[in-house]
């Protein structure tokens, strides 16, 4: 069951049939083997849960006392599974290096960047503490930090995440390692701040010569990284092979399933195909397959053992499912394998946009926060421009996504729409009822067809009341008394939105992520509201699992006639979702309008460079494509630039005059309607032109624009 | 269901397994050992002044003439149930005070807080001192009052906080969403999610209670005579304990046991409560 | 910063003085100076005593409201008014404050040092036997009130003294008077060895369960896996990275306690016989002296709010997250 060898030189890790066990006998890591060559790549896909990052922590040495480690870890040849821990106390930083996921958590808060990469010189290396400062400074400079001399003095908490995850690069690279595993680098950060990271990680690799081992859950991630690929599940490796092989060729079902189950920015689809069901606890493994249960291809024999990884076809590919080869052969694919969810029945056709009721307009929103400081001398220090004036509506029946980066005042303006308090600034008019001029009661009511879902779906639910008490909370508040009543539409809602009546005596800790998110959803939808406010409803959760919920989500809207503003990071769940877009940048819309129109023809240089940043699930893709690469991080919110927001870091600047640039810094931008089509606007002074894909268009003449900023009510 | 989980990871930790059996066996020798005692408490054995424990007085005997075990075990009842009291009041106060400046924000939380911070810096020994011997006659539940009245601010102080972060939590904003009167989001979701908090308070409360009840009785502040607690057993004892220590080490050493029983109780109900801390 | 600094010296400021006020109101209505007066031999005549009572603004005569009037103003000016007896609050304040600062000083020190020590040795060897026994006796310690760890070590010390047959362990006062030079110095630290060991034994037991608890929250920290995972030994991360961290909580808890301490050590005073703020707070309220009960609560209150003025500073100093930039 281990990987061939031949043909290759000696492997720099080799890993073989690792297992580790918790206390209270938890299996995580289940015969996990590979092997890593000099300089390469190697890409460690799962959900939360497969054991990836345990896989991780175990090969360092790292895992907390009290786990069970066997099998074989062999850096350059030397197990390091047994080995002293002063030898592994002396291999670890200077033949290992790790980069943790969340950077703010991984430096110790009380000293200083400089000093933390420092240390990590003078472990390894006999040298004085001001070479090693030296040293860490030039690091810093290495992953593009500027200024690294005076921000080798900052603290962590003075970073922002995307320099953080570089100065752990830093700090990792410090001593040359052969291998540098990389646990999700790049998960807590945003899309354009993960395209700066993975470039920097590229730009590491070469100049240490390191092998990579990238564990990650997003398949896009990979794509275009990694050389080889092992995918997990529930702790067990289930399928490896070239990352060309995987993508384009998988032959384990869940593999198939996963690939399958992501929405796709570049080829946007009717139905989304969810794997049915949720990973197995490590806890209680079924019988046999671990992906049995939730596999469209099970047979009866799948129950009786599980399978180990096997070699399909020549070369090193393998993968651990008895009708392997069976897939092999017939070269099937996830979609052919999976069931397609039908598209929701009685779909209404609505007239036109512009006939349809507004559930909700915004005009010139705007929420400033006063930017405090200081423990000991608390003060102000100036005003975080969190939004700043925004206009957008929402139609009756239609779906309004809100993206932008962390930073970009989407949730500050969901608290303002949901508050229903008068603003500081503008106006929020909620089914024609002005949110500055409503009684008491009349809020109160208002609130009956104004609902909302949350990101955490364990957070949102209080996990003290059962399932049945949190569905009911609303109906009682609104004056449903009726205990008899009360229950009968609690089961409806569980069916609703596919749980079973009789998980209302459960509490919701007793769910998965999934679930607890259908909770969530259920109970917005107790009050049968006009309008569903989503904010990230799906971005805590797996991908397999992610699925289910936006084809559930979907189906409701035509069912119920719901109209949905969904808040969100992840572009390509919003193509598949939205039918219309906005893109903020710092409290402001840099790009609103339909979202074919928006994807297909960005007209802002800040929408370009974040469609551009998505990673795609698609290697050959990943490999020919070019990035706009943005400079820098977000601006801070309080202290915005002048004239356009997007300025500082704008691509296009570059290829503008002076005169031409003085405007950018001078003058606002307004949205400004985008000549032929009827739905699209863009705030800057020279948008892109929509029939050039490249963006070299020119400034366009004014004249022929005019202002289409949400239509006043 | 979640009461008895926490029940059994209780039981399971050695250290609360013995100081809840201790405080039983505390309990029990409190209200069901003067039962069995030869003497009643207010009893004067005219015949035995400072008797060393015997066969008759099995805890000696004081200077007019009591049975040590009958006026300890009574004092002890009293220390238990002002100790039980105070903490009662004085955490049903914190968590009701905290919460609704924490959830409230704004006026009412900077007076509830100016209100906190007055009573931190208003000396407490100081004024029970004063107040307390000139409620004779009165009850001693003015006693109770007094030591809750100055004992729930630091808690409440916690209990704020974490109100302030609860109140972010998507589950208190569905609820304030859904339209919920803020006292029922207060009753119904804030309060029992700080209830670990609260049950631990709750528990050290008791025996801080016990103590500060006895160093105020130590100086003659706090339970009056003729009434005795544990504190002005030990008071008077001390005066005596180098040459009749059976005067102090019997209230001095039942006092500590039912402090350290009920601190090894709290201590295990935080582990078992809260199990992301240390267990 | 200086509008905020300035908002919350005004609200300090009413702070206290709000506490005082209720302090001297409850002193003046209920406690009775007269009476240390009265049942004298020979008797003295009530005129003379209204006089002497009037002179020292004690008189229970006037009313109570002209008499905080009086009081206030006197404050006002720095003068804390007299004893029933007639001596200078000032002076007697100043030199109480002296005696508790000598005890205290070693006192607390000893019991922040010794305490952190041992909590964080506890912490590296969690479940280990030396842990477990540490926990242990910083439970039984922390159940011993004051007054009877102090009572149970002047009776170790006097069975002691009367074992060896000459006074080993001094246990009363502060040094003796008769001694002087070299002799009164060593004096002076015996008499401290006892008060001492009454005030830390407790705060060590403290300081240990809390420095064990802070870093223990610390140690399961990814940024100790960082250091563990950039080659620094077990050791070195607990070390350089876990104690350095976990000390920030501590020391604010340090700064605070230090404050209340100076009016906290009541039982320890009293039964050592130190004549410190906490015995007088004590003998303030038995001997019905109203202006030393107001200065008492005075000085208390504005120890706290120092104390939570010191701890915010030391939070500032230590932990760059909310150093003032």
């Amino acid at each position: 069951m281990n990987e061939p060898t031949t043909g290759r030189g000696a492997p720099v890790l080799e890993v073989s049939d690792l297992n580790v066990t918790f206390r209270g006998g938890v299996k995580a890591v289940r015969g996990v083997s590979y092997r890593l060559d000099r300089g390469e790549i190697l890409g460690i896909v799962g959900e939360s849960g497969s054991g990836k990052s345990v896989t991780s922590l175990a090969v360092m040495g790292l895992l907390p006392e009290g786990a069970e480690i066997s099998g074989s870890v062999k850096l350059h040849g030397r197990e390091l599974i047994g080995a002293p821990e002063g030898e592994l106390t002396r291999l670890r930083g200077k033949s290992i290096g790790m980069i943790f996921q969340d950077p703010l958590s991984a430096f110790t808060p009380v000293y200083t960047i400089g000093d933390q990469i420092a240390e990590a010189v003078r472990v390894h290396q006999k040298v004085g503490r001001d070479v090693a400062a030296e040293r860490a400074v030039e690091l810093l400079d290495l992953v593009g930090i500027p200024h690294p001399d005076e921000r080798a003095k900052a603290f962590p908490h003075q970073f922002s995440g995307g320099m953080r995850q570089r100065a752990m690069i830093a700090m990792a690279i410090a001593n040359d390692p052969d291998v540098l595993i990389c646990d999700e680098p790049t998960t807590a950060l945003d899309v354009t701040i993960q395209a700066q990271v993975l470039e920097v990680l590229k730009t590491a690799q070469r100049e240490t010569g390191a092998s990579i081992i990238m564990i990650t859950h997003d398949l896009g991630v990979v794509a275009g990284l990694a050389d080889r690929v092992l995918v997990m599940y529930a702790g067990k490796p289930v399928e490896l092979g070239t990352v060309d092989e995987i993508y384009y060729r998988p032959r384990q079902p869940y593999t198939m399933g996963l690939l399958a189950s992501i929405p796709r920015m570049d080829r946007p689809t009717e139905r989304l195909i969810p794997i049915e069901g949720n990973p197995p606890s490590p806890a209680a493994l079924p019988p046999g397959c671990p992906f049995a249960p939730r596999c469209p291809l099970k047979a009866d024999a799948c129950d009786d053992a599980e399978p180990e990884l096997e070699r399909i076809g020549t070369g090193g590919r393998m993968a651990a499912c008895i009708r392997a080869h069976e897939i092999d052969l017939k070269d099937l694919r996830g979609a052919d394998v999976y069931p397609v969810p039908e598209p929701p029945a009685g779909a209404v056709e609505r007239g036109p946009r512009e006939e349809r009721e507004t559930v909700l307009a915004l005009d010139g929103l705007v929420r400033h926060y006063p930017l405090m400081k200081g423990a000991v001398f608390k003060r102000q220090v100036g005003t975080v421009h969190a939004v700043d004036g925004i206009s957008f509506d929402v139609r009756e029946g239609e779906t309004l996504a809100l993206v932008g980066e962390s930073g970009c005042g989407k949730t500050t303006t969901l608290q303002q729409i949901m508050q229903l308090q008068a603003p500081q600034g503008g106006t929020v008019v909620v089914l024609g009822k002005d949110s500055a001029k409503l009684a008491k009661a009349e809020r109160k009511a208002l609130r009956r067809d104004l609902q909302i879902v949350f990101q955490d779906p364990m957070a949102a639910l209080d996990s003290r009341m059962p399932v049945g008490d949190i569905l009911a909370e609303p109906l009682r508040a609104h004056g449903h008394r009726d205990g008899k009543a009360v229950r009968s539409r609690v089961a409806e809602l569980l069916t609703l939105v596919g749980l079973a009546p009789e998980h209302a005596e459960r509490y919701p800790q007793h769910f998965s992520g999934g679930q607890r998110q259908r909770i969530g959803i259920a109970r917005a939808l107790a009050l049968e509201p006009k309008l569903i406010v989503l904010d990230e409803p799906v971005s805590a959760l797996d991908v397999s699992i992610q699925a289910g919920v936006i084809n559930l989500l979907e189906d409701l809207k035509d069912r119920l006639g719901l109209s949905y503003l969904f808040v969100a990071h992840d572009l390509s769940v919003v193509r598949h979702i939205a039918d219309r877009v906005a893109v903020m940048y710092l409290g402001k819309i840099a790009e609103i309008g339909e979202v074919d129109e928006v994807y297909g023809r960005p007209a802002h240089p800040y929408t370009r460079a974040l469609l551009s940043a998505i990673p795609l699930p698609d290697p050959e893709l990943e490999r020919s494509r070019t990035r706009i690469l943005l400079e820098g991080d977000l601006p801070s919110p309080a202290d915005p630039p002048s004239g356009c927001r997007f300025r500082t870091r704008c691509p296009k600047r570059a290829r503008l005059g002076a005169e031409e640039a003085r405007r950018c810094a001078e003058e606002e931008p307004a949205v400004i309607r985008l000549a032929p089509a009827a739905d699209h606007g863009a705030a800057c002074h020279y948008p892109e032109d929509p029939e050039d894909p490249e963006g070299a268009g020119g400034p366009e003449d004014p004249e022929d624009t005019e202002a289409v900023a949400a239509p006043r009510p | 269901m979640r009461s008895k989980l926490v029940l059994k990871r209780m039981l399971r930790n050695p250290q609360a397994r013995y100081g809840l059996l201790a405080l039983a066996l505390l309990l029990l020798l409190a209200y069901i050992g003067p039962l069995f005692g030869p003497h009643d408490w207010t009893e004067k054995d005219f015949l035995a002044f400072m008797e060393p424990p015997s066969g008759d007085h099995w805890w000696g005997t004081t200077q007019i003439g009591q049975d040590v075990y009958a006026v300890t075990l009574r004092g002890m009842q009293k220390s238990i149930i002002i100790g039980f009291l105070v903490a009662l009041v004085s955490t049903g106060l914190a968590a009701l005070v905290g919460a609704t400046a924490g959830y409230l924000g704004g006026w009412a939380d900077r007076a509830l807080m100016w209100v906190t911070d007055l009573l931190l810096v208003l000396p407490s020994f100081l004024i029970i001192a004063i107040i307390s011997p000139r409620l004779k006659g009165g009850s001693w539940l003015w006693f109770v009052v007094l030591l809750a009245v100055f004992s729930w601010m630091i808690t409440s102080r916690m209990v704020r906080s974490m109100t302030l972060s609860l109140r972010e939590r998507e589950f208190v904003l569905a609820a304030r969403y859904m339209g919920i009167p803020a006292w029922k989001i207060i009753l119904r979701h804030v309060v029992p999610n700080i209830s670990s908090l609260l049950i631990i308070d709750a528990t050290l409360n008791v025996s801080a209670a016990i103590i500060g009840e006895a160093a105020l009785s130590f100086f003659g502040f706090g339970i009056q005579p003729p009434d005795v607690s544990l504190g002005t057993l030990i008071a008077d004892g001390s005066a005596k304990a180098i040459g009749y220590p059976w005067l102090f080490a019997f209230p001095a050493g039942l006092l500590v046991l039912l402090v350290l029983s009920v601190n090894l109780v709290g201590d295990g109900l935080r582990d078992a409560l809260d199990p992301g801390s240390n267990q | 910063m200086g509008v905020y600094l300035f908002r919350r010296l005004i609200s300090n400021v009413l702070l206290v003085a709000i506490a005082a006020s209720m302090a001297y109101f409850l002193a003046a209505t209920s406690l009775n100076p007269r009476f240390k007066y009265e049942g004298r031999q020979p008797p003295v005549a009530e005129a003379v005593v209204d006089a002497t009572l009037e002179q020292y603004n004690l008189n229970d005569k006037t009313p109570v409201f002209q008499r905080y009037v009086t009081w206030v103003s006197g404050v006002a000016t720095g003068d804390l008014g007299r004893t029933w007896d007639g001596k200078p609050v000032n002076a007697e304040l100043g030199r109480r404050v002296g005696v508790s600062l000598r005890l205290l000083f070693i006192g607390t020190l000893v019991g922040a040092a010794v305490g952190v020590s041992v909590g964080a040795y506890a912490a590296v060897k969690q479940y280990r036997i030396s842990d477990r026994l540490i926990g242990v006796g910083a439970f039984v310690i922390m159940a011993i009130p004051v007054f009877v760890l102090a009572t149970l070590l002047t009776i170790a010390a006097a069975g002691l003294n009367d074992a060896l047959g000459f006074s080993l362990l001094e246990y009363t006062g502060e040094y003796n008077p008769a001694l002087s030079g070299w002799d009164q110095v060593t004096s002076r630290l015996n008499h401290l060895i006892l008060p001492t060991i009454s005030l830390s034994l407790g705060q060590i037991a403290y300081y240990s369960r809390i420095q064990r608890n802070m870093m223990l929250d610390v140690l399961g920290q990814d940024f100790i896996r960082t250091a563990r995972a950039k080659g620094l030994s077990r050791r070195d991360a607990l070390f350089k990275h876990a104690l350095r961290t976990s000390l920030v909580p501590v020391a604010t808890y340090f700064a605070f306690s230090f404050g209340t301490m100076l009016t906290g050590a009541v039982f320890t005073e009293k039964i050592f016989g130190w004549h410190g703020m906490g015995a007088w707070l004590v003998e303030s309220i038995q001997s019905h002296d109203v202006n030393s009960v107001a200065a008492v609560s005075l000085f208390a209150a504005v120890c706290v709010l120092f104390a939570g003025f010191l701890s915010d500073l030391i939070v500032s100093a230590i932990d760059p997250r909310v150093r003032v930039s």
